[in-house]
């Protein structure tokens, strides 16, 4: 298999933008990717979208994509892993330069989820779950996590305040990302005060209904070089699944899939957790910051809720975490948040964060989780130029 | 979103009866039943009926509901540990949702879930009320 390089990143604005359609979403984050390489024409498009049928009547994504970036009769794709869309593009446009099939893959990843009311939008949501037997009986996401959050504290004895000081840590860091949809800070006084949603989780534990999307372009290592310009070389990669229930999972305070997809991603890189200096995580909810981190391997089971306190996963801390502001406060728009955190990541290894900036930042690991976890994907991405 | 009836009526035995899969080689069960157990790949299943008794292993309540259940917030939903020693969802109804902890015993009862679409189709199925051993 050949190296594989991120030669180019775009994203748009994310926030609640009425005037921009799904096409606009989709055409300006690849357009402002292909500007940063120097790219005009790619030889593969690979968009992930958790749902445009449903929040916009829409399918058939990766036809527009190729045809309003001006790149008809190019090979384009739409993939679907639910919230882990994006990195699931990613995975694809890696495997087609890997193996040899293209030189120029972009993964795309766009959600437009403001065309419907909120009602329709949780509905849809909650598609990433078990219709038949969670959705069936009125679940909805933040209720799922909300489970996993009462198991946690009951098993760990997790507290509120730790449960609320991930989303106080990621606004802190999305107060420095012009591209957040909430970018300020939130005290654990406001986040422990908000209106509930499912108890125990209120609206300030939860990722935010958003419109935007990213892109990345991908090439060959060989590629890269002759750029002149600092990049990032994938050097590990990890999927795995779990049930679709969260009920038939015999611990539900650990995230299987999550864990396995980041052991597969640390054997191909030929790292241990211990070598990887950032993470952007899946943090849909706060506890899925903390349940994330567990099953990462950062701290032992158990240990997420106090670790926060401590400052851990602060943006000057030992392992800091969502250095992008994370769901939470960057936004949630589901398909395009795999690709947001290569962007992220990829924007640290160039050294080009700004405020938000991690000192020392040679290896990144990203982690996009889809639905209660019944699929995740871990990418680690390492500083070359 | 408006289905048409065979969605629902085909999980008639899961919904109103409880049925679920007995798996013959390792006697796992599964719920619902399946082709392949998973513990054990064996393919022969007997279909039995679960107790629907059970104790809660979490729960939430909801606020903010998907639509089709604005009218019933807030409401409870758990994960139930059966005496059959499986995990299934299901609502906790009959109670003041404030006051569920973990453990508590709960028993199901054939409930209407809700309606659905202009016809007004009537769904129904199981919820979990408390379990006052009568």
């Amino acid at each position: 298999m050949k190296e594989v390089a991120i030669i180019g990143i775009g994203m748009t604005k994310w926030g609640e933008l009425w005037e921009k359609s799904i096409r606009d979403l989709t055409t300006e984050a690849a357009l402002k990717c292909l500007d940063d390489a120097g790219v005009d024409k790619v030889d593969t498009i690979t968009v992930g979208a958790m749902s445009g049928g449903l929040f916009n009547g829409q399918e058939h994504l990766a036809s527009i994509a190729a045809d309003y970036l001006g790149q008809r009769f190019v090979p384009a794709t739409r993939v679907e892993s639910a919230c882990a869309s994006g990195g699931l593009a990613v995975k694809t446009a890696y495997m087609e330069v890997a193996s040899g099939l293209a030189q120029y893959a972009l993964a795309i990843g766009v959600e437009k989820m403001t065309d419907v009311d909120g009602g329709e939008a949780t509905f849809a949501l909650a598609t990433a779950a078990d219709q038949d037997y969670e959705a069936f009986h009125g679940i909805t996401f933040p209720g799922l996590y909300a489970m996993m959050a009462y198991a946690h504290m009951e098993k760990y004895g997790t507290t509120l305040e730790q449960l609320a000081q991930p989303a106080v840590k990621n606004h802190t860091n999305g107060s420095m990302n012009p591209n957040a949809q909430f970018p300020f800070k939130v005290t654990l006084e406001q986040v422990m005060n908000s209106t509930k949603v499912a108890d125990p989780l209120r609206l300030l534990h939860c990722s935010p209904i958003t419109d935007g999307a990213a892109a990345v372009l991908l090439a060959p290592v060989e590629v890269a070089k002759k750029m002149n310009k600092p990049y990032a070389v994938i050097i590990g990669i990890g999927h795995a699944t779990d049930s679709i229930a969260l009920c038939q999972r015999k611990d539900l305070c650990k995230l299987d899939a999550v864990e396995q997809a980041a052991q597969r991603a640390l054997k191909m890189a030929g790292k241990t957790i211990k070598d990887i200096d950032f993470a952007e995580v899946h943090d849909c909810f706060t506890i899925a910051e903390i349940m994330v981190m567990e099953a990462l391997g950062v701290v032992e089971p158990g240990q997420g809720g106090p670790a926060c306190m401590d400052g851990l996963t602060a943006l000057d801390g030992k392992f800091p975490i969502n250095p992008s502001g994370g769901l939470k406060s960057k936004g949630h728009p589901v398909g395009a948040t795999g690709v947001a955190q290569i962007y992220e990541t990829v924007s640290q290894l160039r050294g080009e964060a700004g405020d938000r900036q991690v000192k020392n930042a040679g290896i990144g690991m990203t982690q996009n989780m889809g639905g209660s976890g019944a699929s995740s994907i871990t990418h680690i991405l390492e500083a070359r130029s | 979103m408006n289905m048409h009836v065979p969605r629902h009526w085909r999980e008639i035995p899961k919904r109103y009866r409880m049925e679920a899969g007995k798996c013959k080689k390792c006697g796992s069960i599964q719920f619902p039943a399946r082709l392949i157990c998973p513990d054990c790949s064996a393919r022969e299943f007997e279909t039995i009926r679960l107790s629907g008794k059970g104790k809660l292993t979490t729960y939430t309540v909801i606020r903010v509901a998907p639509s089709g259940f604005g009218d019933l917030t807030p409401y409870a939903v758990a994960i139930v540990k059966l005496d059959e020693g499986i995990q299934v969802m299901g609502q906790v109804c009959d109670c003041d949702p404030e006051t569920l902890k973990i453990g508590d015993p709960v028993a199901t009862q054939f409930r209407r879930m809700n309606e659905e679409g202009k016809t007004g189709m009537l769904i129904y199925g199981f919820k979990f009320v408390p379990d006052l051993g009568l």
